[in-house]
């Protein structure tokens, strides 16, 4: 191969082709001949650099790596004279590259393994190109070409893929399902509803590594034998959408989606539907009568989606990750990823750590590691050196898992045996200083403003159980609201239709079994041992420590601080309202908390 | 765009987008810069240009990246160029003409000798 000094790669974006891109090249090359340049610089084509629309025709230089946007067939001898012979960047026409490092995800720690997040902050998800640098759409090459339907489903079930969307259903159990129903056509749809609290690893895939979840679905359609996709993100992620769209786009007009597929007699499309961000949208039944054009509600299971989904007809639903998985899956083979994980649940799971742990964000870890080490040795333990007190997994309808349970390693069968769901991979840390009632007052409110208000048990129950729990947190907790508490749980995980209402009373039962203490507290002690619900705390100020500065007192907003200067100040307490700002200002650890 | 038809059309269009990948790559590279002001032009940097091209295609040299600059502001020193190995404090050569841009390439790039004797000292 001959060697180049530099290289110009010139975007043939349908978009810049429109804008004269084709001819800004042969005057590339024209220039190029002319100034005898022709060995000495290469050009290429690649997909879009920049954005057509403002910037095309656009090409990209290197080594320099600069990039030269709105070319015209004019600008290009001035540019050719200044770039390639007298070495100067021709800044009129430069632009600042957009940048594909990705802040939001770290560089893995050391105990991580990266399959899913891989690609991300790696390769610019708007270029497809950068995509098939890194073996994309290999895999759905050589399923199309070398494997039956029959094949790619049993690599699915031999995997042991599981649902990533919380309940860890087998992947391939799913496919078979919908490939043996009768009925056509067939649907596959991605549910990219996320809508966990603090949860964004879905987001980050889309935004970061969206044809690897457009290649998972491609290959699932191939295997149940569906021609159309839906992928049902919410429009609270403008990003996601947006380059889902221009993935697609881009994938079309590489024959990769659309009409045989690479040559094959295997046509299969996409389409992104928006979702208005209702939490219990990521509900599958739910989720289908959002895209139908109804109102977001779960319906009554069986028949499952497989047989009777999106109008009538058989579909399948997985969540974004588990897309993502199934390419991987198939081009780097079964031995590869079974060994990754647990016994029951193979691969990795990717979580975003949240709370009081000092490295918040995304991970990605096999299953089988144990608590401790995702938040001990990745999170790098609990922020300003406090002690660890829970961890909720799954999300708002997770379980709280205290001390105990640190060494459990996380899969989906051991988290559920603990009281607790794997759930989308949220996981919030609690340091010493949470009131973990107050945190299932918090979850409940959630769980009760997301419920949808189809059936009684949850659009009731729930509004129910927040308001015991309000009242124990304002210090108003009767002895009987324990018993109550038992009762309304149980009966809201029985009889509510759908998983929503199943799982929102998740934080109070698992609350209720490792922190009773803490309930007792708060209803016979009228004493919140953590000291955070406003009503059973008071605040005093501390003789020996307070100087008497007057800072407090100025900062009161009720003027509830009385004292002379240079001598100790008081808190009124009838007219405290225990805002907690005094504490806050203080600069001498003098205002207690009682 | 062509579109793509086959897996040999995918795996062509992959060995593409690897070579356009890895010329995003810089790290790890050597660096030679050639100063092409109007000064070095006339003071023959297009032959010594030409000259370290042809050196690095007939020893099939990788990683290395050559690229040119204005004038180095080294007035009658022209033409000049710069090496930078990876980790490696840069040097500075004057007066290169063909010959020792060969020399150069052999001795400092082939073997990490600079040669002293053109060296500009900063």
């Amino acid at each position: 191969m001959a060697y180049y000094r530099s290289t110009i790669l010139v975007s043939m974006d349908p978009v810049c082709v429109r804008k004269g891109a084709v001819q800004v090249k042969d005057q590339l090359i024209a220039e190029l001949k002319v100034l005898n340049l022709m060995d000495e610089v290469e050009i290429l084509d690649t997909a879009r650099i920049g954005d057509p629309e403002t910037q095309g025709p656009d090409i990209l230089v290197y080594p320099e790596g600069v990039h030269y946007i709105s070319l015209t067939t004019d600008s290009v001898k001035p540019l050719v004279e200044e770039h390639f012979i007298k070495g100067r960047e021709m800044q009129q026409y430069a632009a600042k590259l957009r940048d594909i490092t990705d802040d939001e995800v770290r560089a893995p720690k050391e105990k991580e393994i990266r399959v899913i997040l891989e690609n991300i902050g790696k390769i610019d998800p708007r270029n497809i190109e950068d995509y098939i640098a890194v073996d994309g759409y290999q895999a759905l090459a050589k399923v199309l070409n070398e494997m039956s339907r029959e094949d790619v489903i049993q690599t699915i079930l031999d995997s042991k893929l599981r649902g990533r969307g919380g309940a860890g259903f087998p992947t391939g159990m799913k496919w078979k399902f919908a490939a043996g129903a009768k009925g056509f056509p067939k649907y596959m749809i991605c549910n990219a509803d996320e809508g966990d609290p603090g949860a964004f690893m879905n987001r980050k895939v889309l935004e970061g590594d969206p044809h690897s979840v457009i290649e998972g679905m491609a290959i699932g359609g191939y295997a149940v034998g569906a021609n159309q996709g839906y992928i049902y993100c919410r429009a609270e992620y403008p990003i996601a959408v947006s380059t889902l769209n221009t993935a697609i786009e881009q994938a079309r007009e590489y024959g990769l989606l659309g009409k045989n597929i690479m040559g094959t007699d295997f046509s299969f499309d996409l389409e992104v539907r928006m979702g208005a961000g209702a939490f219990v949208c990521g509900e599958e039944t739910a989720l289908i009568a959002s895209i139908e054009g109804s109102r977001g509600e779960p319906r009554v299971r069986p028949p499952f989606p497989a047989t009777k989904g999106l109008w009538g007809k058989p579909t399948n639903i997985n969540n974004v990750e588990t897309y993502a998985n199934v390419p991987r899956i198939i081009q780097r083979g079964l031995e590869w990823y079974t060994s990754m994980g647990s016994e029951k649940s193979k691969g990795t799971k990717t979580f975003a750590l949240a709370g009081d742990v000092m490295h918040t964000g995304l991970i990605e870890v096999p299953f089988g590691m144990t608590l401790r080490e995702i938040i001990y040795d990745i999170g790098g333990g609990i922020k300003g050196g406090k002690g660890y007190k829970a961890v909720q997994t799954g999300g708002p309808m997770g379980g709280c898992l205290p001390e105990q349970f640190l060494d459990l390693e996380v899969d989906y069968e051991t988290l559920g045996a603990a009281g607790s769901i794997m759930g989308s991979g949220g996981m919030i840390v609690m340091d010493e200083n949470t009131c973990m009632v107050d945190i299932a007052r918090f979850f409940m409110e959630f769980t009760q403003e997301e419920s949808c208000g189809k059936c009684v048990p949850c659009r009731v129950g729930t509004r129910r159980i927040l308001e015991i729990l309000e009242r124990i947190c304002a210090g108003e907790g009767k002895p009987e609201d324990i018993d109550m508490l038992h009762t309304l749980c149980d009966e809201i995980i029985q009889d509510s239709l759908c998983g929503l209402g199943q799982g929102a009373p998740n934080p109070v039962v698992s609350t209720l079994k490792h922190f009773l203490n803490e309930y007792e507290a708060h209803i016979y002690e009228k004493r919140c041992p953590a000291k955070v619900c406003r009503n059973l705390i008071s605040f005093q100020i501390s003789e020996e420590k307070c100087t008497g500065c007057t800072v407090c007192a100025r900062n009161c907003p009720v003027g509830a601080i009385t004292g002379e200067r240079k001598l100790t100040h008081h808190i009124n307490k009838d007219i405290c309202i225990r805002c907690g700002i005094c504490e806050q200002v203080c600069n001498f650890g003098a205002v207690e908390v009682n | 765009m062509p579109k793509i038809n086959s897996i040999e059309d995918l795996k062509r269009l992959r060995e593409e987008a690897q070579k356009i990948k890895e010329l995003r790559d810089q790290t790890g590279k050597t660096q030679i810069v050639v100063g092409m002001g109007t000064v070095g032009i006339a003071a023959g940097a297009r032959e010594t240009l030409k000259a370290i091209l042809t050196y690095i295609e007939d020893n099939k040299l990788t990683d290395i990246i050559l690229r040119q600059t204005g004038n180095f502001g080294l007035t009658g020193q022209d033409p000049v160029v710069k090496v930078t190995l990876p980790g490696k404090e840069e040097v500075v050569y004057a007066k290169v003409a063909p010959d020792v841009a060969k020399r150069i390439m052999k001795e400092h790039i082939g073997n990490g000798n600079v040669v002293l004797e053109y060296k500009i000292s900063e």
